[in-house]
């Protein structure tokens, strides 16, 4: 759909919603790994490294990605604020 | 002569396989080159139907492929070109009936008469796939542009890969212009974007291509047939012609645009 019609209807096309869902589930169809079963990696994986530093539990983003050739599996996991440490270095 | 194996084929079913299977033979072999369709679908044979052979059958593929006749005998005549033949499928059986191995050596014979062989694989990924894509040279994989198409296309073109057949090339079949324009069906950049595999081929949803199957007759051979003319392209293509794609939008012929034109005019 052009950029005129997009405006013209004010929403977002079908065909947009159908592209942006099949991008969606062939991830997670590739990488043989359920939405389910990614969330409760992320619950692990945020218990392991807690052992280890002190992470922002409910900030914590797990996605899995594509490019061209390589699937990846992104985490952005925030630390913490620690003001007092941050004052130390300086 | 070395023929050239390529295996059409699409995960999930209803989507053309059978269809552009009989067209692109048909259009090679109106090209000029000799070619021989093998319909894999065992125990749902269809191709026979498609191209209007279905009164001529005698032997079939598990005939050949269990030694009840030759090669030969099993492969029924085109009714108008010269040079194209189809080997049926058995109708009375099941995939189980042949193996990868059983393919690969029965096209091994077809490579020295024949300059094509295509072959029309059975939906879904288990036997009957496996056989159809086990002798390929060239896969080709067909979709629509639908969510449900699209996604089992994927798995298709995970699969061949993991068997070394890939990269395959796709056909988007079945596309509406006016519903892409519309905003209300996938276009070929979103399949592409998608996908991410060469396209071959994209062929306009058209009534032609029915009406031309209900009389067994290979739509190709329609020179107004706007699925035809895509066929005949996609033939062409894939025997190494570099062919620029039809613009979607001019398929509406002459008039189409004619009245565009004319429309245009009238608002400035």
């Amino acid at each position: 759909m052009s950029l005129k019609e997009s405006i013209r209807f004010g929403r977002r096309s079908s065909a947009q919603t159908a592209k942006e869902r099949l991008k969606l589930v062939l991830v997670h169809d590739r990488a043989g790994l359920s939405p389910n079963r990614l969330d409760a990696l992320k619950d692990e994986l945020i218990d392991v490294i807690s052992r280890h530093i002190e992470i922002d539990r409910h900030a914590v983003r797990i996605s899995l990605t594509r490019d061209r050739e390589q699937q990846r599996l992104v985490a952005d996991i925030p630390l913490t604020p620690a003001p007092s440490r941050r004052g130390r270095s300086r | 002569m070395s023929g050239k194996i390529a295996t059409i084929t699409s995960g999930k079913g209803g989507v053309g396989k059978t269809t552009a299977t009989a067209n692109i033979g048909a259009a090679l072999a109106d090209l000029g080159f000799s070619v021989v369709c093998i319909d894999a679908d065992i125990g749902l044979r269809n191709l026979d139907v498609v191209m209007g052979l279905e009164n001529r059958i005698v032997y079939d593929l598990v005939d050949v492929i269990e030694g009840r006749c030759k090669l030969r005998q099993a492969m029924i005549r085109d009714k108008r070109l010269e040079e194209f033949y189809l080997i049926p499928a058995a109708q009375t059986r099941d995939k189980t009936a042949v193996s990868p191995q059983d393919m690969i050596r029965l096209t091994d014979e077809l490579r020295a008469d024949f300059d094509w062989i295509l072959i029309d694989s059975p939906a879904g990924i288990e036997r009957g796939f496996r056989n159809a894509i086990a002798p390929a040279d060239i896969v080709v994989i067909i979709t629509n542009p639908e969510v449900s198409a699209v996604r089992d296309a994927d798995r298709i073109i995970g699969l061949v890969e993991a068997e070394d057949k890939g990269p395959g090339r796709l056909i988007i079949n079945r596309v509406k212009p006016e519903m892409i324009k519309r905003g209300d069906m996938l276009g070929t950049e979103d399949v592409l974007d998608v996908l991410a595999i060469e396209l071959v081929g994209v062929v306009p949803d058209d009534e032609s291509v029915i009406v031309a199957a209900n009389k067994g007759l290979a739509v190709v051979l329609d020179p107004r047939s706007k699925a035809g003319v895509a066929f005949r392209n996609i033939a062409r293509r894939l025997s190494g012609e570099n062919v620029e794609f039809e613009a979607l939008d001019e398929q509406d012929g002459f008039f189409g645009r004619l009245s565009r034109l004319v429309k245009s005019g009238g608002e400035g």
